[in-house]
């Protein structure tokens, strides 16, 4: 069994490597959205403060500071939260106006600096709570989610084409005319998308890294387990789609009818905090979703494997689940 | 069929060089002496389908070591039926044997298959393409004696996109025969080939053929089918309608012989004789049991016999003599 795996997975790659403008393509792409997104939005900063208030909605009643023109005062659910968000400068300054007035400013902040003055200069009883820490770009928190988007397209187009071409043009027929069988053939699939996936994504975390000045706060070792399996569950979800189907346009749109929706709500190019409830309970269903919390999470935050448990185990599960479904679907030939 | 059978019988094959698997191809019963099973049976084969009834009844047996050709115009039911007994086709009702018992998983093992239409893994050069069905078998032959068979060794490092029809044929019989198998389905080999490139498959076809193995071969060309089978059946509407020998159908459909002349030579007035007539595209066929009657007739009309051509008939005459000359939808 390991000799026929290894057989069709050799195969594989040598397809893989040798069709060089895939190669190139799978590897510029990224890239080039990367450094687009940066020139794009990595410009001069809006003179604009972004002050987080703790409580549910904000009445610009309670409090002088609150009508404060130029600043921007947003909800934060959690005290937790907010303090997360200073610390990496996504928000300039966390208020907590329940009792007596108190703030937590990033001293490294030099926007925390100038919003703290017009605070003191609104309530100057106010209670200084300093935190630092380094600021979050947006290219940081990009990063991830490119790399995850290269990784649903190469899952899903590169193993559910594949198969889809294989079956069409009678490889796969051939094939079953040999003692390999369904779960052999997926499985050095599954491998041979899963080498190449990490091996490309490797050297776009070093390359484009290297290029954005980007270092991982938490365990190299961690990421490399939540890619593996967050390519497997994707991987698996492209061989359930080309599992049975023959046909181009269904397989098509039935993968376009994925990878839409991951792109625009899994956390790819935005923030999902803020969005109704039903649009995060959608985003969840999505493997690349719990991807790119944690990988965020190890990569900003430095999570550790206790924090991002339950994508993990959602990732493995659904990598399962998948997989058992593509082989017992699997049909060898067309029609 | 049953003295042909006898003419050819299992037990009298050896395998050849293929010592490593005698112990696989010599049943017990074999050796003590009992009746044996015929290599490969195919009992009351139907295959449905919602809008045809692509199989319907077939039977037939195949001994061990023979070249067994499966003739029959386009939609008889030929690919439908080999692809039943290549075991990767189910059939609606009916039952291959292999070795007296039914097709298992270990029948892949021992088959080798050349599909009418099959497309390789791109960017693999011949030998990567052979090594890769190697890899999917327990046993077999070296690679390059596989490609030594099958006269690739000046294609070896080639991709295999980049092969001629014929070479691509030759590349495919070369993994239908990386497992050394004692049982070969030929689905259509040498269709699209120019003649050059189907003379050379056929001499492939022979050396396998004295190498003992048993082959079903498909094929639209009736010169294939009598240079390299010992026994053909022939479909039509998902049925056999004839079997055996080539040479014994022909004795038995055909006691005449054929004269063939060039249309121009053959005067209208000519047509009004007491012969049998058929036309054809560019001649007249006339059939005979009575040569010397038939060419007097023909002196006696002064029908100009400077480009008559005398033969007996052959798998062509036979084929169109059961299937009709019909062009079929």
């Amino acid at each position: 069994m390991i000799k026929r795996l290894l057989a069709v997975w050799h195969a594989r790659n040598l397809e893989f490597v040798r069709d060089r403008p895939t190669m190139i393509f799978t590897l510029l792409l990224p890239l080039m959205l990367v450094v687009g997104m940066s020139f794009v939005l990595g410009g001069p900063e809006r003179a604009i403060f972004k002050v987080g208030v703790i409580g549910n909605s904000i009445d610009k009643t309670a409090h002088p500071f609150l009508r404060e023109r130029f600043v921007d005062f947003v909800p934060v659910n959690a005290e937790s939260d907010g303090l997360r968000k200073v610390t990496h400068q996504q928000i300039d300054l966390l208020l907590d106006l329940h009792s007596s007035a108190r703030y937590w400013v990033n001293t490294d902040s030099p926007k925390g600096y100038i919003v703290e003055k017009l605070l003191l200069a609104a309530a100057p009883d106010a209670h200084r709570q300093p935190v630092s820490g380094a600021a979050i770009r947006y290219v940081d928190w990009l990063f991830p989610g490119i790399l995850g988007m290269n990784m649903m397209f190469s899952c899903l187009f590169g193993v559910g084409y594949v198969v889809l071409r294989y079956r069409k043009n009678g490889f796969l027929k051939r094939l079953h005319a040999t003692p390999l069988t369904p779960f052999e053939f997926l499985g050095a699939q599954v491998l041979s998308r899963l080498g190449l996936i990490l091996f490309v994504t490797g050297v776009l975390y070093a390359g484009i890294g290297s290029i954005i000045h980007f270092h991982t706060a938490g365990s190299m070792a961690l990421l490399i387990l939540l890619t593996v399996l967050g390519a497997l569950s994707m991987i698996a979800l492209g061989l359930t789609v080309a599992a049975r189907f023959s046909s181009e346009e269904l397989v098509g749109g039935l993968i376009n009818l994925l990878t839409w929706p991951m792109m625009l709500l899994s956390g790819i190019w935005f923030s999902l905090e803020g969005s109704p409830e039903w649009v995060r309970w959608i985003a969840a269903i999505f493997p690349l979703t719990h991807l790119l919390d944690s990988a965020r999470a190890i990569m900003l935050d430095g999570a550790g494997i206790a924090q991002i448990a339950p994508h993990l185990i959602y990732l493995g599960v659904t990598a399962f689940v998948f997989l058992a479904f593509g082989a017992w679907s699997f049909r060898w030939r067309a029609g | 069929m049953k003295e042909d059978q006898n003419r050819i019988p299992a037990v009298v094959h050896s395998l050849g060089k293929r010592s490593k698997n005698d112990s696989l191809g010599s049943r017990a019963s074999d050796r003590d002496g009992s009746v044996a099973s015929p290599f490969l049976e195919v009992s009351n084969l139907v295959k449905q389908y919602p809008a045809v009834t692509a199989v319907d009844g077939v039977s037939l047996q195949v001994p061990e070591g023979i070249c067994f050709g499966l003739l029959g115009p386009n939609g008889a039911g030929k690919t439908t039926t080999i692809e039943i007994m290549e075991g990767i086709l189910a059939p609606t009702a009916g039952e291959v044997r292999y070795r007296g018992v039914p097709i298992g998983p270990t029948f892949r093992e021992e088959a080798g298959i050349l599909f009418q239409k099959t497309a390789l893994q791109d960017f693999l050069t011949v030998r990567q393409s052979i090594a890769l069905f190697r890899g999917l078998y327990d046993r077999g032959l070296a690679v390059d004696e596989v490609i030594r068979l099958c006269a690739l060794e000046k294609l070896v490092d080639r991709d295999n996109r980049k092969l001629s029809g014929g070479q691509q044929q030759r590349l495919l019989l070369a993994i239908a025969l990386v497992n050394d198998p004692a049982l070969l389905f030929l689905d259509e080999p040498t269709t699209g080939l120019d003649p050059q490139a189907r003379r050379k498959f056929w001499e492939l076809i022979q050396s396998i053929k004295a190498r003992r193995r048993t082959i079903i071969l498909t094929t639209h060309y009736m010169e294939e089918a009598e240079l390299l089978c010992d026994e053909i059946a022939i479909m039509d509407g998902g049925r056999i309608i004839a079997q055996g020998p080539p040479h014994r159908l022909l004795r038995e459909h055909f006691a005449e012989v054929m004269l063939e002349l060039p249309r121009q030579d053959f005067p209208e007035s000519a047509r009004a004789l007491p012969l049998r007539i058929i036309d054809a595209a560019q001649r007249i066929e006339i059939t005979t049991d009575d040569l010397d009657t038939t060419l007097r007739t023909l002196i006696d009309a002064h029908v100009p016999l400077a480009n008559l051509r005398i033969r007996p008939a052959n798998l062509e005459d036979l084929f169109l003599e059961l299937t009709g000359k019909e062009l079929r939808a």
